[in-house]
């Protein structure tokens, strides 16, 4: 958007001649972007709208148009699961998203100091991002049964009393899904970060040094400030993780034990195909857009409709 | 002969090898039976529609909720399989009430199938008086599989009712065995609730619960017994039960670690694999005062068209499906029982004629929640279930509650 609004301010303050070329000159451009666009149009925006109205009306196993107002919303807001959904996506999204930045800020800091084999390890740590969400869901699944994995190991090792059943244990449950998600995404974010790292000024860290200013502070002072396109980067893409987390439930607990790992997108997936509740499932997913909008709303104005009397 | 004649005999032959052409037509059929077990038993229909002369073209997609998600939107996009499964059961209620599904009530008055069929099984396939599926086996979903080895090192019988099983745990737990294997999966915690539910409720309360949906069944002294027993039987299950698949709950009585399960006949397929057999290694018995069965089933359905060669193609499976040869053995591959009862089953396993021969008695038959309930609300039972079971803190009172509550809220 932004890229694009540049040359029209220009444009319109140049002579109508020149104006005309650059329209002639964008037109192929215009052409080659517009399938997108429409399909940006019907598909996304189309079927949001489509889901939105769906969810004012009792749509079970087919959609049906007909209008019942708020209620799905009003029995969404009853059901134990959906409550429970949100809250976990709210624990998770919270612990995944600054657990990565910083798991991922510590591997880039710590491959940064020219470690030996840096390439072996960066490989390492990158690895399981190449995995998807149903392949770590079942190995993490199989390492956290108490019957089968880490708590028989150490058990069999001779600590007769180790226990560690967060996997089976209600009040414990999500924060494995933490960890397994940690695991699989704290090499992307530790990636981003140690680009951007190397693309710190030698300059500045001779400086530092001249001053005599501990490393560390230099790290927290310096670097990470200079570092911000790369965090929000991080930050977006296991944002974009958080709100579509399905697939590592799905594979690890099926939103067990009991309903202690449900979450958002799993409540839709299970109202819309197995419940023959298109109506509440399509409730719960205009929910969870709003949400979005909600979060992403602010960062949206403060990026690009603020700055735009200014110059770039 | 007339030129007359000679032409109309030669339109009628060319008729006749254009209809027998028909036959030959694909019938392309959407089912979910992908596991080793179920694709030797869907292949039967396969062969011997084959036979027939016609060609089946197999659709597995695999998982029941892809391929029903999968063949509604052919259905509803105007570009529907020949013939699509669904369990038997409400789950192409709205097809039907669309007009999207055929009826084959001509195939139904002609097979006798009223007559054939265990009652549950007509009902929940016949709307407005027309049959608009074919059912085509039965299966039993509340069996308790046992290990006849570790009952027998333990020195206790085959439990009868549930505060029986209850006591025979705790002393196979004293022997250092896993009493109950359960895939802690919440569809299996429902089913295994279910199995108390109509065991030591009765099949009345069963029935006013699934069925009637009645907040005064819910409340009874006979509902709240059954959920303290099913609360007591969370002692049985070991800790590594919660996300459990059922196989693996199966394969525990199989190796000998833990000595009763609760399933569907289905499970009969994991014993078979590992090299068991039905009243050596493993028996099966239902627990409850009278032998009451939980049946459901398969049923296929043949969505509506107008082009004739699928028409003919759907008459001929309709038949096909419930030949008696070939019901017969495609339930033994599947692990279920014929849908037809005057099939003679002497040819199965002990567990299949001891399921055909509780059934021959009506008063066994109960309808299984997905006859009865819509999935909607079995959801919300589930999820009732689940949260009751896997927190051991919360009372039977606090289900009864919850169980109200979905009997209230849920379409």
């Amino acid at each position: 958007m932004a890229i694009v609004s540049i040359p029209t301010a220009v444009a319109s303050s140049a002579r109508p001649l020149k104006s005309r070329r650059r329209v002639r000159m964008r037109l192929p451009a215009a052409l080659a972007l517009l399938p997108t666009a429409l399909i940006v149009l019907v598909v996304y925006i189309g079927c949001m709208l489509w889901t939105v109205r769906l969810s004012f009306t009792s749509s079970t196993l087919l959609p049906k148009l007909d209008w019942v107002g708020f209620a799905q919303y009003s029995r969404l807001f009853m059901n134990d699961r959906f409550l429970v959904s949100a809250e976990n996506i709210l624990i998770f999204g919270t612990l995944f998203v600054s657990g990565c930045l910083i798991l991922g800020f510590l591997l880039a800091v710590f491959i940064d100091q020219n470690v030996r084999a840096e390439g072996v390890l960066r490989t390492i740590f990158l690895y399981p991002y190449a995995m998807s969400f149903v392949v770590t869901g079942v190995a993490w699944q199989w390492f956290l049964n108490p019957g089968l994995g880490l708590q028989k190991l150490v058990r069999d090792m001779g600590f007769e009393n180790f226990t560690f059943d967060w996997l089976v244990n209600q009040e414990m449950a999500i924060y494995t899904i933490v960890i397994a998600g940690l695991w699989h995404g704290a090499g992307l974010t530790m990636a981003i970060l140690l680009a951007g790292l190397r693309g710190v000024d030698a300059d500045l860290w001779k400086a530092a040094r001249v001053d005599g200013i501990p490393t560390w502070r230099v790290y927290l002072s310096v670097v990470l400030p200079l570092l911000r396109p790369m965090v929000v980067t991080a930050t977006v893409l296991l944002a974009t993780g958080v709100v579509k987390l399905y697939d590592l439930v799905v594979a690890m607990t099926l939103g067990g034990p009991g309903i202690a790992t449900e979450v958002p997108a799993k409540f839709v997936m299970d109202h819309l195909f197995e419940r023959n509740n298109i109506a509440l499932g399509t409730a719960a997913a205009t929910i969870m857009l709003i949400t979005v909008v909600v979060i992403l709303a602010p960062w949206v104005y403060a990026k690009y409709v603020r700055p735009q009397g200014r110059p770039a | 002969m007339s030129l007359k004649t000679r032409v109309s005999t030669y339109t009628l032959s060319v008729a006749l090898i254009w209809s027998s052409g028909a036959f030959a037509q694909k019938a392309e059929v959407l089912h979910w039976w992908t596991s080793a077990g179920e694709s030797a038993a869907v292949k039967v229909f396969a062969d011997q529609y084959a036979k027939t002369g016609g060609t089946w073209v197999d659709n597995a997609i695999a998982g029941g909720a892809n391929a029903r998600a999968a063949g509604i939107n052919r259905i509803v996009g105007g570009n529907p399989p020949t013939m699509m499964q669904f369990n038997t059961g409400k789950q192409f209620d709205e097809l039907v009430t669309n007009d999207l599904v055929r009826d084959v009530e001509t195939a139904a008055k002609a097979g006798k199938w009223r007559e054939i069929m265990p009652k549950p099984i007509v009902e929940a396939t016949v709307r407005d008086g027309k049959f608009y599926a074919v059912p085509v086996n039965i299966h039993g979903q509340n069996w308790l599989f046992y290990n006849t080895k570790l009952l027998k090192d333990a020195g206790v019988e085959p439990p009868k009712t549930f505060p029986e099983l209850i006591e025979t745990g705790e002393r196979l737990k004293a022997k250092g065995v896993i009493p109950l294997a359960l895939g802690g999966q919440p569809n299996w915690e429902h089913n295994l609730f279910r199995a108390v539910l109509v065991g030591s409720g009765g099949a009345d309360l069963f029935r006013s619960v699934y069925g009637k949906r009645d907040t005064k069944a819910a409340k009874s002294a006979e509902f709240k017994e059954v959920a303290e027993l099913f609360g007591k039987m969370r002692s049985l299950v070991d800790p590594g039960s919660p996300g459990r698949n059922w196989n693996d709950a199966a394969a525990l009585v199989i190796t000998d670690k833990a000595a009763m399960h609760f399933n569907g006949d289905w499970a009969k397929g994991e014993f078979t694999a590992a090299g068991q057999t039905a009243g050596k290694e493993y028996g099966c018995t239902i627990v409850g005062k009278d032998p009451r069965l939980v049946i459901g089933g398969d049923v296929f359905v043949f969505p509506a068209t107008k082009d004739k060669d699928q028409l003919a193609a759907q008459d001929k499976l309709a038949e096909v499906l419930l030949d008696p040869a070939t019901q017969l053995e495609f339930n033994k591959k599947k692990g279920s029982i014929p849908v037809r009862l005057d099939v003679d089953v002497s040819s199965m396993d002990i567990c299949a004629q001891k399921s055909a021969s509780v059934l021959k008695n009506p008063e066994n038959q109960v309808e299984a929640m997905e006859l009865l309930s819509t999935p909607n609300f079995s959801g919300a039972m589930q999820d009732a279930v689940t949260q009751y079971w896997n927190n051991p803190n919360m009372s039977a009172d606090a289900f009864v509650e919850k169980v109200t509550a979905a009997m209230q809220s849920a379409s």
